[in-house]
């Protein structure tokens, strides 16, 4: 069945509830902030976030009390520093606790894989000497069968929702990522619904290359057109990441009231198309 | 051009440890600069490789994240995280991990996750990223840190990166090929791991820097090395260079 072209606010009714296991992902490009704002709007509740690298839009989330878990392998404001309201929410438990499950980049992209590849778990080498090993039980070891080795594996990732951002989508729905692709193709794959937010719609995709990375219609479930919807992050070809926002994210998200000022006035007083001014096409 | 800083001290010498065929997986920040400054001067065909699966990247700005759009620009191709990790990095296709760190050991194991206790954190730290694996599968690792009394402790918080373990052939012992730390390069003096025990020694200091120094700066009892030079000051090149970088990433 092909993908649904729907609203940002019914595309995330649609894909992403309460209690679910869901990844917005993105690898500092092509970050679905549009989708997440739309989230918070929507009030959330009890997800298990799950992102490689968590950045200022989980911020926003862990801040806004919708998350009781994080599953990642680099959680920080990349370049700048710490993410103030995960550590609040670690180390003084505001606006709650946080659990959370850490991976190693190299292990949880292998867990992506394994998700997409409908495997139950993944295999490699790593962890060695690492201390993770004793805080995350599902870091185990396995033994090649074929020669003896024993090797690190983690479970599959399985995810109730994936929401990704896109370049394009075409007429039917199919969809375009370029650039730095990250592992939006297998947190897609890996989950049962699937929300994408695209730059903007077209007769046909842009694609350089028959090798160019194309989710098909039928991978999705639904499809958002939200120009801009990246952004302070960035889509390759349209706008570039806004590190001056990332900079300045350390000060607005420093203490409480200042962050939820900004929450108010940002995102709970505004609409997805409070996006489209940073649109734009480039290339 | 006589006048510098210990942060461009550090990072003209890392650069320099860099050779023209290394295939290099840098890290953001300090290694990111050390390992662009050798491209522009001596290794102008060093491969630089950034975790976000941008390979062979030539950035004209330094960028402020992994993922920055000028990595993917400038790359000869970007391919997804997991072929990154599985096919360039496990597949033991990088000659040295360019790694920068919070806290280090005498064995040169790394600490990027907590301060405190883990589950209790009085600092909690973004976590591994693509250190831990980088630091067993790169044929070598470097490190750059910054000294002092916070980051050169006597017991890590957390290992997050296994460097010697605790030493001789702690990492043999492991199973792992691989040489793990060779060279530790901070803002004060140059440090290498002993041969035989690979306990870190100081084997040169940065002009003006005293021994009491990098003493006073260091948690545990610090070996140096049984000559120790002076570390060459930085030319006017190579720190034109830089803050060339520096600027056009600022702009």
């Amino acid at each position: 069945m092909r993908a649904r072209f729907v609203t940002l606010a019914e595309g995330i009714e649609a894909v992403v509830r309460d209690g679910d296991r869901v990844a917005f992902e993105g690898f500092t490009h092509l970050i679905p902030f549009a989708a997440g704002h739309e989230a918070i709007r929507q009030r959330r509740r009890d997800l298990e976030l799950v992102r490689m690298t968590p950045d200022i839009i989980y911020d926003q989330m862990i801040g806004c009390g919708m998350a009781r878990k994080l599953v990642f392998s680099w959680c920080g404001n990349p370049g700048v520093g710490s993410l103030h309201r995960v550590r609040d929410a670690l180390e003084q438990t505001w606006p709650l606790g946080l659990e959370i499950e850490e991976y190693t980049h190299a292990s949880m992209a292998a867990a992506y894989d394994a998700g997409a590849a409908n495997l139950p778990f993944a295999v490699l080498r790593g962890f060695r000497g690492a201390d993770l090993v004793r805080f995350n039980p599902n870091i185990r070891t396995v033994t090649c069968p074929f020669t003896g080795e024993d090797l690190a594996a983690v479970p599959a990732m399985r995810l109730d929702a994936a929401v990704i951002h896109a370049q394009q989508a075409d007429e039917e729905g199919n969809v375009l990522i370029e650039g730095i692709v990250g592992v939006q193709k297998e947190a897609a794959l890996s989950a049962q619904r699937v929300l994408v937010t695209a730059e903007e719609r077209v007769e046909a995709l842009r694609c350089t290359s028959p090798n160019a990375c194309v989710l098909p219609s039928w991978a999705i479930d639904v499809i958002a057109i939200v120009p801009g919807g990246a952004f302070p992050s960035y889509a390759h070809g349209y706008y570039p990441r806004s590190n001056a926002f990332y900079v300045a994210w350390d000060r607005i998200s420093r203490d409480r009231d200042g962050f939820s000022a900004w929450i108010g006035s940002n995102v709970m007083r505004k609409g997805p198309e409070s996006f489209a001014a940073h649109a734009r096409k480039t290339a | 051009m006589s006048a510098y800083t210990a942060q461009e001290m550090m990072t003209v010498l890392a650069s320099r440890l860099l050779a023209n065929d290394d295939v290099c997986f840098v890290g953001i920040g300090a290694p990111s600069a050390a390992c662009n400054l050798a491209r522009l001067t001596h290794a102008p065909e060093i491969t630089l490789i950034y975790e976000s699966g941008t390979i062979d990247t030539r950035p004209r700005t330094l960028p402020l994240s992994i993922g920055d759009g000028e990595l993917c620009e400038t790359a000869l191709m970007t391919c997804s995280v997991p072929e990154m990790f599985r096919y360039w990095l496990q597949g033991e296709r990088m000659t040295v991990g360019f790694l920068g760190t919070a806290q280090i050991d005498r064995y040169a194991n790394l600490n990027t996750t907590a301060v405190g206790a883990y589950e209790r954190p009085t600092a909690r730290l973004p976590g591994a990223g693509g250190a831990s694996e980088a630091g067993i599968q790169c044929r070598e690792i470097f490190v750059i840190v910054k000294q002092s009394l916070r980051s050169f402790v006597a017991q890590l918080d957390f290992l997050t990166t296994f460097g010697h373990g605790t030493g001789f052939d702690a990492r043999e012992r492991l199973g792992i090929r691989t040489k793990g730390p060779t060279q530790v390069i901070s803002d004060l003096c140059h440090l290498q791991p002993d041969a035989v025990t690979r306990e870190l020694k100081v084997v040169s200091l940065h002009p003006g820097v005293t021994r009491q120094q990098v003493i006073d700066a260091t948690a545990w009892e610090l070996q140096f090395a049984d000559e120790v030079s002076e570390t060459a000051a930085p030319t006017a090149i190579e720190l034109e260079v830089l803050r060339e970088l520096r600027a056009r990433g600022e702009s």
